[in-house]
Formats: C-alpha cells, sequence, structure tokens
C-alpha cells in the first residue's frame, strides 16, 4: 500500500522544475534588473517604477481594465437570460452541449472568423450595404474587441449562471407563489440571489482571460490596440527585456488576485449561503 | 408566449455562436476572395493550403504534439493520481498547489515562465519545449479528472487483491486501472483538445519554424487570406469528428452490450 506513495514522487520533481522553477523566475526577474542575464542580481524595484511612472502604460493598464469590465457586465446581461432560458427548457442537456460544443473549437479559429465577419468588405456590412447602410467601420474598433471577447468568454458565464438555476430546490419556488409573490418578485427575491454563486464563478472564468488576453485586442482591435497582454507579449518577443516584462506580469497577477478577493467579498455579502461557491 | 420568447432568445444565441464557424467553413469553398459574396465552389483554398509548406508542416505538428502530450501525460497524470491517493496529506497539498498555477494563472504568465526557463536552460526552442511544455500544462487537468474516481473507490479492493497474491504491480492494472477507467478517458480527451486547441503557450515557447495550427492562423492573419478559412475548417472538422466519436461510440458500444445480454 504504502509503495504507492512512491508514485507520486516523480512528478513532484517535474513540477518543480517545470512549475516552480519558471513562476519562480518571474518573481526573480521581476525584482532584478541586469537585462537576460542571471549572474549578478541586484535587487530593485526600477521595473515598477518605470511602469506605474509612464503615463502610456497606466493607460494600457485602465484600457485592459474597462475592456475586462465591459467583456464581463456584457457576458452577465446576455449570458443569464440564456442560462434562465437553458434552466427552463425542456431540452436542457441539448442547449448545454450546444453551448459547449464551440468553447472546443480553436479560439484563435473562431477569433479570425469574426475578422472576415465585421471587415469593411465583409458580411455584415455587406448585408447592411444590401438595405442602403454603411459600412460602417467596426474592424480595429473597441466594440470588436468587446464582441470578440464576450464571444469567446461568454459559454462559460452561461454554463456557470445554468449550473446554478439547476441546483435551486424547485420547491423555493413553489413556496414563494403560496406565499404571494408574483413571478417577478420570485425571480428577483429568490432566484436571483440563489444564482448568485454561479454568476461569480462566472466572472472569474470570464474577468481573468479577458485581463490577460492578448490575441482578441490584436486580430480584432489591429496592432494599434495594445492591451496588457500585448506589452507583455511585446517585452519578451520584440524587445527582449525580461524584467520589464515578468514585472508587468506580476502587476497583471496581482490585478486579478484582488479583483477575484473582491468578488468573493461580494459574494459572501449577497448570497444566502454565505458564499460557499 | 414566454416560451416562445425563450426559445427565440436562445435561437439568436446560438446563432451567434455557430455563425462564426459556419462561416469560415462556407466561405473556404468559396472561388473567390470575396468576405461577403459566395461566388461559387471551388477547392482553390485547399490546394492553396496544400501546397504551402509551412501550412501543412503545422498541421502535422499540431497533431504530433497533442496525440504525445496526451499519451504522456495521461499516463503521468494516472500514475500520480494513484500515487496521490494513498499519499498524507502534505503530500497531497504540495501537488494540488503546484498543479493549481499553470489552471488558475493565466496562460500568458506561464508561457513567460517557461520562455524564460528553456531559455536561460538554452534549451533550443521547437519541437522538445513545445512538447515539454504541452505535457506540463496537461498533466495537471488529467489529475484533476482521474481524482475523484479515485476517491470513490473501496480502499478494501486493494486489499482483497493484495491478499490473494496480487504483487502490488498486478493490483495496479488488474484493479485499480479498470475502475477509473471513465476518469482516465475524460482526462485523456481534456488533455488532448487543451494541447489541440493551445495558443498562447505555443506562441512563447516555440522556434525554428516549428508552429502549430493556432500560431499559423495568428502570424498570416495580417493579411485577408482564405486559405486561413481553409486551415480553420480543417480544425474545425477534427474537432467535430473527434466530438462525434466521443458522444456517438460510446452509445454504439452500449447498445452492443445490451444485443449480446439479451
Amino acid at each position: 500500500m504504502k509503495s504507492f506513495r512512491k508514485l507520486v514522487y516523480p512528478y513532484v520533481i517535474w513540477a518543480v522544475i517545470m512549475i516552480g522553477i519558471p513562476m519562480f523566475m518571474i518573481l526573480l526577474y521581476a525584482f532584478t534588473k541586469d537585462g537576460n542575464s542571471v549572474r549578478n542580481f541586484v535587487f530593485t524595484l526600477d521595473n515598477f517604477k518605470r511602469f506605474f511612472s509612464d503615463k502610456v502604460f497606466i493607460d494600457v493598464l485602465k484600457r485592459s481594465l474597462n475592456i475586462a469590465i465591459l467583456t464581463t457586465v456584457f457576458c452577465i446581461l446576455f449570458g443569464y437570460p440564456a442560462a434562465y432560458a437553458m434552466a427552463k427548457s425542456r431540452f436542457k442537456i441539448q442547449w448545454v452541449l450546444l453551448t459547449t460544443i464551440p468553447t472546443w473549437i480553436n479560439m484563435l479559429v473562431r477569433t479570425y472568423a469574426w475578422r472576415g465577419m465585421l471587415d469593411n468588405k465583409g458580411l455584415i456590412n455587406g448585408f447592411l450595404g444590401m438595405i442602403g447602410i454603411g459600412p460602417i467601420k467596426m474592424l480595429e474598433t473597441t466594440f470588436a474587441v468587446v464582441l470578440g471577447m464576450v464571444y469567446n468568454f461568454i459559454p462559460f458565464m452561461i454554463i456557470q449562471i445554468y449550473n446554478s438555476l439547476e441546483k435551486i430546490d424547485k420547491s423555493y419556488f413553489e413556496a414563494a407563489a403560496d406565499l404571494g409573490a408574483n413571478r417577478f418578485q420570485t425571480f428577483l427575491r429568490v432566484t436571483l440571489p440563489l444564482s448568485v454563486p454561479g454568476i461569480i464563478s462566472g466572472i472569474t472564468l470570464v474577468f481573468l482571460p479577458a485581463v490577460s488576453s492578448f490575441f482578441i485586442p490584436k486580430l480584432l482591435g489591429g496592432g494599434q490596440y495594445v492591451l496588457i497582454g500585448n506589452v507583455i507579449e511585446n517585452q519578451f518577443l520584440t524587445a527582449g527585456d525580461w524584467s520589464f516584462g515578468s514585472a508587468i506580469s506580476l502587476i497583471m497577477a496581482v490585478i486579478i488576485i484582488i479583483s477575484m478577493y473582491i468578488t468573493r467579498q461580494i459574494d459572501q455579502k449577497i448570497s444566502p449561503e454565505g458564499g460557499n461557491s | 408566449m414566454k416560451k416562445l420568447l425563450r426559445r427565440l432568445y436562445l435561437l439568436i444565441v446560438m446563432i451567434f455562436f455557430y455563425l462564426p464557424i459556419l462561416y469560415t467553413v462556407i466561405f473556404s469553398f468559396n472561388s473567390s476572395k470575396s468576405l461577403s459574396v459566395f461566388s461559387g465552389f471551388s477547392l482553390q483554398w485547399y490546394q492553396k493550403m496544400y501546397h504551402n509548406k509551412d501550412m501543412m508542416n503545422s498541421i502535422f505538428y499540431t497533431i504530433a504534439i497533442a496525440v504525445l502530450a496526451t499519451i504522456i501525460s495521461t499516463i503521468a497524470g494516472t500514475i500520480t493520481a494513484i500515487g496521490l491517493s494513498k499519499s498524507n496529506r502534505v503530500l497531497k497539498g504540495v501537488v494540488q498547489q503546484m498543479n493549481d498555477m499553470p489552471v488558475m494563472n493565466p496562460d500568458i504568465v506561464t508561457a513567460i515562465g517557461l520562455l524564460m526557463f528553456f531559455s536561460t536552460l538554452v534549451i533550443k526552442k521547437g519541437f522538445m519545449t513545445l512538447l515539454l511544455a504541452h505535457v506540463m500544462f496537461c498533466i495537471p487537468y488529467v489529475i484533476l479528472s482521474i481524482m475523484p474516481k479515485l476517491r470513490s473507490l473501496d480502499p478494501n479492493l486493494l486489499d482483497a487483491a493484495l491478499d490473494l497474491g496480487c504483487t502490488p504491480m498486478q493490483a495496479l492494472i488488474k484493479v485499480i486501472v479498470p475502475q477509473i477507467t471513465s476518469g482516465i478517458i475524460s482526462g485523456a480527451l481534456i488533455a488532448f483538445t487543451m494541447s489541440f486547441d493551445d495558443f498562447v503557450i505555443s506562441y512563447f515557447v516555440t522556434g525554428n519554424g516549428i508552429n502549430n495550427i493556432s500560431i499559423m492562423v495568428y502570424t498570416m492573419s495580417k493579411r485577408i487570406n482564405p486559405s486561413i478559412n481553409a486551415l480553420s475548417t480543417v480544425i474545425i472538422g477534427i474537432i467535430t469528428i473527434g466530438l462525434i466519436v466521443v458522444n456517438v461510440v460510446p452509445a454504439i458500444v452500449d447498445r452492443a452490450k445490451k444485443k449480446k445480454s439479451i
């Protein structure tokens, strides 16, 4: 029996090397400044100072947060009714399957498809042209970037909300009806609060990739559209400044952790079960 | 009326989901370069793709990496998960913490960590680094999908096997593995699609002209090029076939079993 424990050791070694060391290197580089050599460490906060003292980077950070928040809000607004309709439908499993299938198909491929649709000579403007409107410039706008993100991430939100709606005990609705609540009141006082855990885990699954995405802004926003992920990409693949790049990704990670913490706090305040999501 | 409204809304959502995919597939057969008018059926973009060596190589590398990464990570993940089920809390906690990192972190963070790691060790970026990276981010998912199966396993089974004279190795293969097969299969499937669809990590750790399909689409997307649609359609086709196989084959096997029992 105990001999089976030895089976874990190879993976522990592997994980320390392949997961632990790379993560440690990000920390190391973020707090040192010596180009790309590891030989002499000098602890410094210069990389962070450089980021926060440059208006360009602050603007990028603000824009990334704006886009990620917009994306999350739209995912809730459009995803909630879809999840609600799915939970009420007779063909639940089929709808869930139809919602998850697109997520199995390569994100890049699906994002690229929108380029052809949003282009000035693309499908949508072609239709608009037929009824005498446009062409409206859609590609390389904030609209296109947010649309691309909502398109990629909304299935996660829908599935999470659907799961939490499915978990609600049906007798709650009967109780609410018996106590004289109309449908709207039942939704507002029973259904919505009980589905908050689903919304919260949906936010986690949408906000995190939205903040760090760099190919959606590049494909749909054009080369000028820079989000924080694009800055990190540039630092590593073009500028070759590992220290600064590491510092930026650390800043991004901290922002993500803080926002997760805030959403969890909100969850604990709102949801009746005390947020055991 | 309300039902109709709900159905209509779901229908619109599904159109939103599937229109871009359909659009890609349909326009990959377009005879012109137009993005909005389908001017006739042709296979010219597939021909162009077929004659483009980089594109064909990217299809090969994507499949090769996905298959290898799936096999390696499934075996390693299964062994580790079985070991973990017999480990103490400290070891379990450590492995879980480690596994959480690539699962929870944004891909780009994992990617730059690996990039710096490989470059510092002066490992030549290419097929090997790509494979190592894919194995690294697949194993946690395999472990995650096997652990619940192991937890619901009766611990007496193993004791019984050992009492009846199995060596630990035999007990492992003949008793434990058959009980957790469904977990292993779903872990392998997740690993395959994670590897097959990966862009961000691959993009950072590859080099020397070794590209997968996602990197190819990304680098070629600067100009309008309908052969990207052809390449995309190939990916969509492979995944669709895979999904059908995964969903239909078990049903057929079930039916065959039922027939036999009758």
